[in-house]
């Protein structure tokens, strides 16, 4: 083949929405370049997975399957998309941008002599590949400049995800050859870190911090506005890892992903990392210091100030308001 | 246990950052720097190995790319309690994709033969987070990125083929973990938060002064230096959203939002 190939994510069984988002942005890919699109699932026994990505719209499904493969490991997956990226010799490569994926793409492009594009916000034509710097401060323009397949991975929520349709592409086997030895680490099955007692997912009204808060002695002034706004109250990483809340109170891609109709963003400066667990809210009010942060990028409303002036003052506003 | 921590200087977080004239990267004039955050708890993770470990032997060597201010952040590093270093001396490194640099410090690591290799996650100014999985692939070691814990182990060997070395914990998306058994030597990526990070004593800042530090020029590592990824132009990013700015004194402001939360957001 000579098209675009996008290898779906599938996690004991399940796609999630971020492969069907890479499925789209390879389907904006192949229709920009006119190029074929085939999409790819990496398991044992896939031929559920593979059949629902073949109600897609794509050409072609390959199901690329070896039991050594029922279990993610770094190594078995670059040896088997090696194999195939090698058969079939796609000139773009198309993945979720995952934590599994930056497990072993960076090591599968480099095999091949390729540089992983990653955490792509935007295809523009050439292609050109979009992505953010400086956390979230800027945006580059990259493009492939080599010979050989181009691999990009797409960041969650960039690509609208399509429904699925009434199609139904050919489904194919490709079988990698790999060896147990040649699978050099033992992942244990995956585990939760502690009992979530808070679910940020179904909070209507979120009061959350970053790390302009500066202190734990500080936290207490966000605690008391999101007592007054009747709010739960979350944070950006920095200040979970810092051991200021809890971890279960983190919003991101490494904590939780919430929707709520209110997101009150005090000190946060809205790293991607951040924003791809908060950017589904209905409204978003950012308070920061900075006028350039990133936050104020996804924001319907913003305060630029000093937050221990202006969280004080929005706490005694909300009280007289309430009565 | 020999460990190697790779750790990139990069612009300080509240760094005012203006694009430069030829649009590829930013004015580095005035702008103050520091070392990555999840290279800090990298390095860390390093320290307490070797505090751990009952072997008398462990070292932790520290090694940076980048031009010559990068020794200020690798005498951070030593002061923190690193035993050596290697700076390779580079003033293109923005000019190199992520598998260039990979080559420079894999050229540079594979003749100290180390038990781990550790990295950041992350670097906070290009964020490709790919330079350790580059490194294991480029150094022919098994690798296991986003890890929050590391422990040292003894080898198990007889019921499974693989003799673990380490034992180490991922974090997987949503609040999931998983562990992770490797042998050395190995290379792993590290998360921010695993640890606490420690201050520089003033003798630890003392003593890094006459700590070594070997310089190698990158112009004398035989790397590929090519891109196969080039950037062509940097922007400021397209609002998404079109923002109601809230302006006048702090109480003026909060009185404002308090309308808009109450009349067109309707959440009071």
């Amino acid at each position: 083949m000579s098209g675009v190939l996008v290898v779906v994510e599938q996690r004991a069984g399940r796609i999630g929405r971020i492969s069907w988002e890479a499925v789209a942005a390879a389907q904006h890919l192949g229709a920009q370049l006119s190029l074929p699109v085939c999409a790819s699932v990496v398991g044992d026994q896939v031929e559920p997975q593979a059949a629902e990505v073949a109600a897609r719209g794509i050409q072609t499904v390959v199901r690329v399957e070896h039991p050594l493969l029922a279990q993610y490991t770094a190594d078995g997956f670059t040896i088997a998309l090696q194999q195939f990226v090698h058969d079939q010799q796609p000139q773009y490569v198309v993945f979720p941008h995952t934590y599994q994926v930056r497990d072993y793409a960076p090591a599968l492009a480099a095999r091949l002599g390729q540089v992983l594009v990653s955490d792509v916000v935007a295809i523009g034509d050439g292609p050109v590949f979009t992505r953010q710097l400086l956390q979230g401060r800027l945006s580059g323009s990259y493009r492939h400049a080599g010979t050989g397949p181009c691999f990009i991975s797409v960041q969650a929520g960039a690509f609208r995800a399509g429904e699925p349709d009434k199609s139904a592409a050919e489904i194919t086997v490709f079988s990698p050859t790999i060896e147990p030895a040649q699978i050099r680490t033992r992942p244990s099955e995956p585990f939760r870190g502690s009992a979530q007692t808070v679910d940020l997912g179904s909070a209507p009204l979120i009061v959350s911090v970053g790390r302009g808060i500066k202190d734990a002695a500080n936290i207490p002034i966000v605690q008391e506005l999101a007592t007054a706004l009747g709010a739960e109250l979350a944070a950006s990483r920095p200040i979970c890892d810092n051991g200021w809340l809890p971890m279960e109170r983190q919003v991101g891609s490494s904590g939780q992903t919430v929707s709520p109709k209110l997101y009150l963003a005090v000190g946060i400066s809205g790293a991607i990392q951040h924003l791809v667990g908060m950017k589904g809210s209905q409204c978003v009010v950012a308070i920061n210091k900075d006028p350039d942060a990133p936050i104020f990028e996804v924001a319907d409303y913003g305060i630029v100030g000093d937050l221990f002036e202006v969280v004080p003052a929005l706490s005694a506003a909300l009280k007289a308001a309430k009565g | 246990m020999k460990i190697i921590v790779a750790i990139k200087q990069v612009p300080e977080r509240d760094a005012q950052v203006r694009i430069a004239a030829d649009g590829k990267w930013i004015e580095e004039a005035d702008l103050q720097y520091a070392l990555n955050e999840s290279d800090a708890y990298a390095l860390e993770e390093a320290l307490q190995l070797r505090e751990k470990s009952a072997a008398p032997d462990g070292e932790v060597i520290v090694i940076s790319a980048g031009p010559e201010r990068v020794g200020q952040t690798i005498r951070e590093a030593l002061a923190k309690g690193a035993d050596r270093a290697i700076h390779v001396a580079c003033d293109d490194l923005g000019s190199r994709d992520a598998l260039g640099v990979a080559r420079l410090l894999a050229a540079a690591i594979r003749p100290e033969n180390p038990d781990l290799v550790l990295t950041g996650l992350q670097s906070e100014d290009f964020g490709l987070g790919q330079t350790g999985v580059i490194l294991a692939e480029l150094l022919g070691l098994p690798h296991a990125s986003l890890i929050l814990h590391v422990e040292a182990v003894a080898a198990s060997g007889a019921q499974n083929q693989i003799p673990a070395q380490l034992k180490v914990k991922r974090e997987l998306e949503e609040g999931w973990f998983q562990t992770i058994e490797l042998p050395t030597p190995a290379v792993l990526t590290i998360q921010s938060g695993g640890n606490k990070l420690r201050y520089a004593t003033l003798m630890g800042i003392k003593r890094a002064k006459t700590k070594e530090v070997r310089k190698l020029a990158a112009a004398d590592i035989s790397a590929d230096s090519t891109p196969v990824v080039v950037m062509d132009r940097l922007t400021l990013p397209q609002k998404q959203k079109s923002t109601q700015m809230l302006g006048g004194t702090p109480k003026e402001a909060a009185a404002a939002l308090v309308e808009k939360l109450k009349f067109e957001v309707r959440v009071l």
